[in-house]
């Protein structure tokens, strides 16, 4: 089928302000956004700049704005549009070049969650006991790929006045390692998310959730890490 | 630029963090990656590691080395093997202290499930080796890695590509790199150098690999003078997604999943009695391709399918769950009812840049060591996995030898100085920069990789021949020619991906050559390795690694011994 896809272009070095282009390629229904996004830059225009990686979704590479929506371009097939797509890269972020955006903040504001397990007793010889129901306890968090797509779409973020908010993927990731059983340094997390851009700038809007290319129930953790900052107080 | 840090590594995968992990504490380390870190290709790992733990059931190192061995088919060298498998609970137990979140056992230890070829008791029965966390193993491994090496402050050189390596007299000191964003080039000298660049999968046009599997790592290295060794053993998974490759991890399998032919036939029974769809993936491969040929491919079509239908849903979703999606996604159907139709996808590179099990650079079939070069995972060859890989002996390969090179690496920086490098080590790399954007040549760089990756497919996938192999090497040679001529397109320096995939075009042509020349010259079958013209395994002749040297007139061939320390090689029947 032949398919359009209107795609946002920018090189902030050269041009005042964003234009859009229009690319049509004759495509199979099953073809990802992706491919297609491939087959432009290979064979129409070399110039067209994106990322990707794996092409299934485990990378979280190629996060974009596809219709409005954030996504990854190669979980969406062709024949799940009618003619014109439009693509966009991520909001919130800095546009480097066309559907390249700056993570280098994103990444920041990840970093600052401390997202590593802390222990303070010795291990044992073997491995640390962890039941199936505590694993699973943080089971979907860790399906997290870190495509960005979550805190792109918050309003919270979208918003210059809150800007500051660390925003729904460090607070799964947060979440992941608050809630392992394994972690021994609940009292400092729980500090360090009890703030104004810590959990507490999440304003329940769902965004995020509905987003997410894991199905991962982000906005449902981050309440529980809000609960947990309650029962501390 | 010129930028000194004690050590460079060469890519952001499992071996190359776990390299930067091990060395960071006593040197100043960076990582260089053309993909941001989590990027990386080992994330898309889905099945889970081995090491001979025992949490299921009963299991013993000794039965984890023979099964390696039979599964490379008698060419992995066993005292390396060893050190791999005797290192493996060590690994599994360190990673779950830096936090890898494993799936449990009800007794709240580490699950462990099946996996192809892994055996009890010398190959008398499958056994549970594989610890896993669902079917992300890969992912949550490579995201504890980089939260550690973000704890311990390794300097990061992300969507930074490498151009060329650099060296000062006969020792490596450093890398030219591409800084993607900017457009600039850096020279980062260094006291050692480890290539962690991965595998080389999208020469071929069905693979699991993601679009940076290019094998630039490899490609450099032989560029250099290092020789490769045991190209010729390119391993195809046996069930990639119909049509695109996307893998189905042999998990699924592990977990009770079976292939049927169009007559719904469990044909692996006839092809392999004990172990049956368990068994390793040449034979497996092998066998849905030899299925297909006899027309038995679902609705004569070139797949077979793979049931899960009987596992029940809350084990595909709690065990399976990205497979499950990716099945969803892409192809629209839903396991838990449908069956999945799989075919063989390229998926490992078993050989690479030779390295003693310290990760030093082989520069002969003597063991010249080459001076401040180190390699790891699967960019390299130890050898632990000989002709064929086993399933899940990947990431184990990574993890112990990534952190032995980092060992080793440690150990070699306190005994150099740096040496004095000039701008002149970036001149030859930005003359042949210069030189691609002002070629206002004809030829398309989309268009020669498509016609490599069929070839490679047609010429030099599961089934080879004298014949093919013939037309394939001089069909490439060709292709070289054309790629003289590929012109720039785009000249502005941000983001400019078409100039990394030129230069990635050049390092999967010449790997073609040197995958095609060193099957053609191995006249007899081993592992991933099938000549249709020489069927069997000749050991008389065989029993030994190639070993491929760049020369002025083109590739040449050289072969040394396997060691061999406690199994003699016998018939491989699973
Ligand atoms: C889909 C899939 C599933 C798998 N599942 C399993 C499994 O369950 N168990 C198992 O044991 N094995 C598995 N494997 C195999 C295993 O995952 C790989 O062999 C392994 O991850 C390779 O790791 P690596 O660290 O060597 O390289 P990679 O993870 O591929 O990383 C390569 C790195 O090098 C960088 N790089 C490459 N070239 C350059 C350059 N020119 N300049 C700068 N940087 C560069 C890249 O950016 C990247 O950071 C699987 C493989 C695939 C494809």
């Amino acid at each position: 089928m032949l398919i359009k896809l209107k795609v946002f272009r920018f090189d902030p070095e050269k041009e005042e302000k964003p234009t859009y282009q229009t690319f049509e390629i004759e495509a199979d229904p099953m073809d990802r956004l992706l491919d297609c996004l491939n087959r432009i830059h290979w064979e129409q225009d070399p110039t067209l700049s994106f990322r990707m990686s794996c092409g299934h979704g485990v990378c979280g590479s190629d996060g974009m704005r596809i219709n409005g929506i954030c996504g990854l371009a190669c979980q969406k097939l062709v024949k799940s549009f009618k003619e014109e797509v439009l693509i966009e890269p991520l909001p919130v972020f800095k546009v480097v070049k066309d559907l390249v955006v700056d993570l280098g903040p994103f990444f920041e504001k990840y970093n600052s969650i401390k997202p590593y397990l802390t222990t303070k007793t010795s291990p044992p010889d073997q491995e640390r006991k962890q039941s199936p129901e505590e694993h699973k306890i943080f089971e979907e968090a860790i399906r997290c790929i870190l495509c960005a797509c979550c805190t792109a779409s918050c309003p919270v973020n979208q918003n210059k006045e809150t800007e500051g908010y660390v925003g729904p993927a460090a607070l799964v990731r947060a979440f992941r390692y608050l809630f392992d059983s394994r972690d021994e340094a609940s009292e400092e997390r729980v500090a360090l998310l009890d703030q104004k851009d810590g959990a507490g700038g999440c304003q329940t809007l769902w965004k995020c959730t509905e987003v997410c290319p894991k199905e991962i129930p982000v906005t449902k953790q981050i309440g529980r890490i809000k609960k947990r900052i309650y029962d501390a107080r | 630029m010129i930028t000194q840090h004690d050590i460079v590594i060469v890519g952001a995968g499992l071996a190359g963090l776990r390299a930067a992990v091990e060395c960071v504490d006593q040197a100043d380390v960076a990582v260089v990656s053309k993909v941001f870190p989590t990027r990386s290709h080992s994330g898309a790992a889905q099945g889970g590691i081995t090491a001979s733990l025992g949490n299921e059931e009963e299991d013993h190192w000794e039965w984890h080395l023979f099964d390696t061995v039979k599964g490379s088919d008698y060419l992995g060298d066993q005292d390396a093997v060893e050190i791999m498998v005797r290192d493996a609970p060590r690994v599994i137990y360190e990673l779950e202290h830096m936090g890898v979140p494993f799936s449990r056992t009800p007794e709240g230890k580490i699950a462990q499930r099946n996996f192809g070829g892994h055996t009890r008791d010398y190959g008398k029965k499958p056994v549970k080796r594989a610890c896993y966390a669902a079917d992300r193993t890969g992912r949550v491994v490579l995201d504890t890695l980089y939260d550690q090496c973000l704890r311990h402050q390794v300097k990061f050189y992300s969507e930074n590509y490498v151009l060329s390596l650099v060296f000062d007299g006969k020792r490596c000191a450093g890398v030219v790199t591409y800084d993607l964003a900017t457009g600039e080039l850096h020279l980062l000298q260094a006291k050692a150098v480890l290539l962690a660049t991965g595998g080389c999968g999208r020469i071929y046009k069905t693979t699991s690999n993601g679009f940076a599997s290019t094998g630039d790592g490899i490609h450099l290295a032989y560029q250099s003078g290092i020789p490769l060794e045991d190209m010729e053993f390119i391993q195809f998974h046996p069930t990639g997604l119909y049509p695109l490759g996307i893998l189905v991890s042999e998990a699924a399998r592990g977990e009770g999943g079976f292939l049927r032919n169009r007559l719904g036939e469990r044909f692996m029974e006839r092809y392999a009695p004990m172990v049956k769809d368990l068994a390793a993936r040449d034979v497996v491969s092998r066998a849905i391709l030899t299925e297909i040929r006899e027309g038995k491919g679902i609705s004569g079509r070139g797949y077979v399918h793979l049931d899960l239908t009987h596992l029940g849903e809350e084990k595909i979703q709690e065990r399976l769950w990205e497979i499950a999606s990716f099945v969803r996604i892409y192809l629209g159907i839903d396991p838990v009812y449908d069956p999945i139709p799989v075919q063989p996808t390229c998926h490992y590179v078993m050989g690479g840049i030779p390295t003693d099990v310290d990760g030093r650079v082989l520069m002969d079939e003597k063991g010249t060591i080459a001076q401040g070069l180190f390699a790891a995972g699967e960019c390299a060859c130890v050898s632990v996995h000989g002709a064929n890989r086993l399933g899940c002996n990947s990431l184990l390969d990574l993890l112990v030898f990534g952190r032995r090179s980092g060992l080793a690496m440690k150990q070699a920086i306190s005994k150099v100085e740096h040496g004095t490098l000039t701008k002149d080590s970036l001149r030859a790399t930005e003359e042949k920069i210069k030189k691609f954007f002002n070629v206002r040549g004809k030829e398309k760089i989309g268009e020669i990789r498509q016609r490599i990756q069929l070839l490679m497919m047609e010429k030099g996938s599961v089934f080879r021949n004298e014949e093919g192999l013939k037309k394939g090497i001089e069909e490439i040679r060709s292709l070289m020619e054309h790629y003289k001529n590929i012109g720039a397109v785009d000249k502005r320096k941000a983001f400019n991906f078409e100039l990394m995939e030129a230069m990635e075009l050049g390092h999967q042509l010449s790997l073609s050559e040197v995958i095609l020349f060193s099957a053609l010259h191995r006249r007899e079958s081993r592992g991933a390795h099938y000549r249709e013209d020489f069927p069997v395994r000749a050991d008389r002749y065989f029993l030994k690694h190639t070993l491929v040297f760049q020369t002025p007139k083109g590739p040449d061939i050289r072969y040394k011994p396997v060691k061999i320390t406690r199994f003699q090689p016998e018939a491989r029947v699973y």
